[in-house]
């Protein structure tokens, strides 16, 4: 498939933007690329959204170069994915250069201080109005199934500590079972003749 | 070959910090500090700040931050190239894997089970965040009142504008970022 400069440009540069006013960890990006490649530029759908989330967070390495290499190779293929990996990355390593070599003064500044306390309770709002938007998906399917594992997967992350990686490989188990169990009981009206 | 040594060091720490964050740290701490001499615990506590104020991934920035003190700019490069390059072989096969696969019934319900999980995961992360903002640490304090109503105020404005407005989150971080500065100003005029 053959992708215009334009599709690459935006691509580069929407990475670069969420990458470079990113703080506190790999799912506050995630939840950005949600609302920029999902919601406004329509080029993932939201499911695949969540499937490359669930890749991303159980494969090695940083969930923020994961899930941007799956956006962009999902885009442009696999030089959409360089492209996406280099947005991502760029800013950090701009900014620690420059940040080590005065970092003392960085760190005691008062308004490097101010808006970063800003900007924490900014992530914070855009993370949440990306849960709010994805539960009420998973609520529009109205089955009790997925209902029980977002309860479920919520009360082990949050109040048991348990490791998210094992969350996610036990619920892709937990959705396996579900579907030989529908397929085991459609099974006999097949088997008639 | 310090360059080499890097670049292995780091592909490490790409390799076996799965679920990303700060599941990297120890693995960082073991390489940069206890098998080779180029952080002291001081400087490792130091950076483990700096990334915690600075965007970027944890472990991209200990890459980097590392590399620079260790040799340079090129250093630098070499470290982020190690971390990175793992994830880039890793995830771009499961990518390949995933558009091929996906099509069966097996996998569609393997990723149905994800699916839900993936939202759990990130609304515990939204929680974490929410208390380190409203409150300045990562739990909850014993005694109420101490919530620090700017960031209320802040997430309030922010999370509204977000659901209302369908603003871009790039905007609604800068717009976050100048709101701070703005109104902690005014705060300590006023003390």
């Amino acid at each position: 498939m053959r992708h215009s400069g334009r599709t690459y440009r935006t691509l580069f540069l929407t990475t670069l933007q969420l990458s470079a006013c990113t703080f506190g960890g790999g799912f506050v990006i995630i939840s950005l690329m949600r609302k920029k490649f999902v919601e406004e530029l329509h080029w993932i759908e939201e499911q695949e959204m969540l499937d490359f989330i669930a890749i991303a967070q159980s494969s090695p390495g940083a969930i923020a170069v994961n899930a941007s290499i799956l956006v962009g190779y999902h885009v442009a293929g696999i030089t959409g994915a360089l492209l996406t990996v280099l947005g991502t990355i760029l800013p950090p390593f701009v900014i620690i250069s420059v940040v080590s070599l005065f970092y003392e003064a960085f760190r005691d500044n008062n308004i490097v201080n101010m808006a970063m306390t800003g900007m924490l309770a900014g992530v914070a709002a855009v993370i949440c109005d990306v849960v709010i938007t994805m539960g009420k998906e998973i609520l529009k399917q109205k089955r009790l199934f997925p209902v029980l594992i977002m309860l479920a997967s919520f009360a082990a992350v949050r109040f048991l500590n348990v490791n998210i990686v094992l969350v996610i490989l036990a619920c892709g188990l937990l959705g396996a079972a579900d579907t030989l169990y529908c397929r085991k009981r459609e099974e006999p009206k097949r088997d008639l003749p | 070959m310090i360059y080499l040594e890097l670049l292995w060091s780091f592909f490490q720490v790409g390799l076996f910090s799965i679920g990303g964050g700060y599941a990297a740290v120890p693995f960082i701490q073991r390489q940069v500090v206890d098998l080779h001499p180029w952080l002291t615990m001081t400087q490792f506590a130091d950076i483990m700040t700096i990334a915690e104020m600075t965007p970027g991934p944890v472990a991209i920035n200990s890459a980097t931050f590392v590399g620079i003190q260790v040799a340079g700019t090129a250093g630098a490069i070499v470290a982020t190239v190690g971390c990175i390059l793992p994830a880039c072989v890793i995830v771009t096969t499961l990518a390949y894997a995933y558009y091929r696969f996906r099509g069966l019934t097996m996998v569609q319900g393997i990723l149905s089970g994800l699916r839900p999980a993936v939202v759990a995961v990130i609304a515990s992360a939204a929680v974490s965040l929410l208390i380190l903002s409203f409150y300045g640490q990562r739990t909850v304090p014993e005694r109420p009142g101490s919530v620090n109503i700017i960031s209320v105020l802040i997430f309030g404005a922010g999370l509204l504008i977000l659901r209302r407005r369908k603003a871009s989150p790039i905007r609604v971080m800068l717009g976050t970022g100048a709101a701070g500065i703005f109104m902690y100003s005014i705060l300590s005029y006023i003390k």
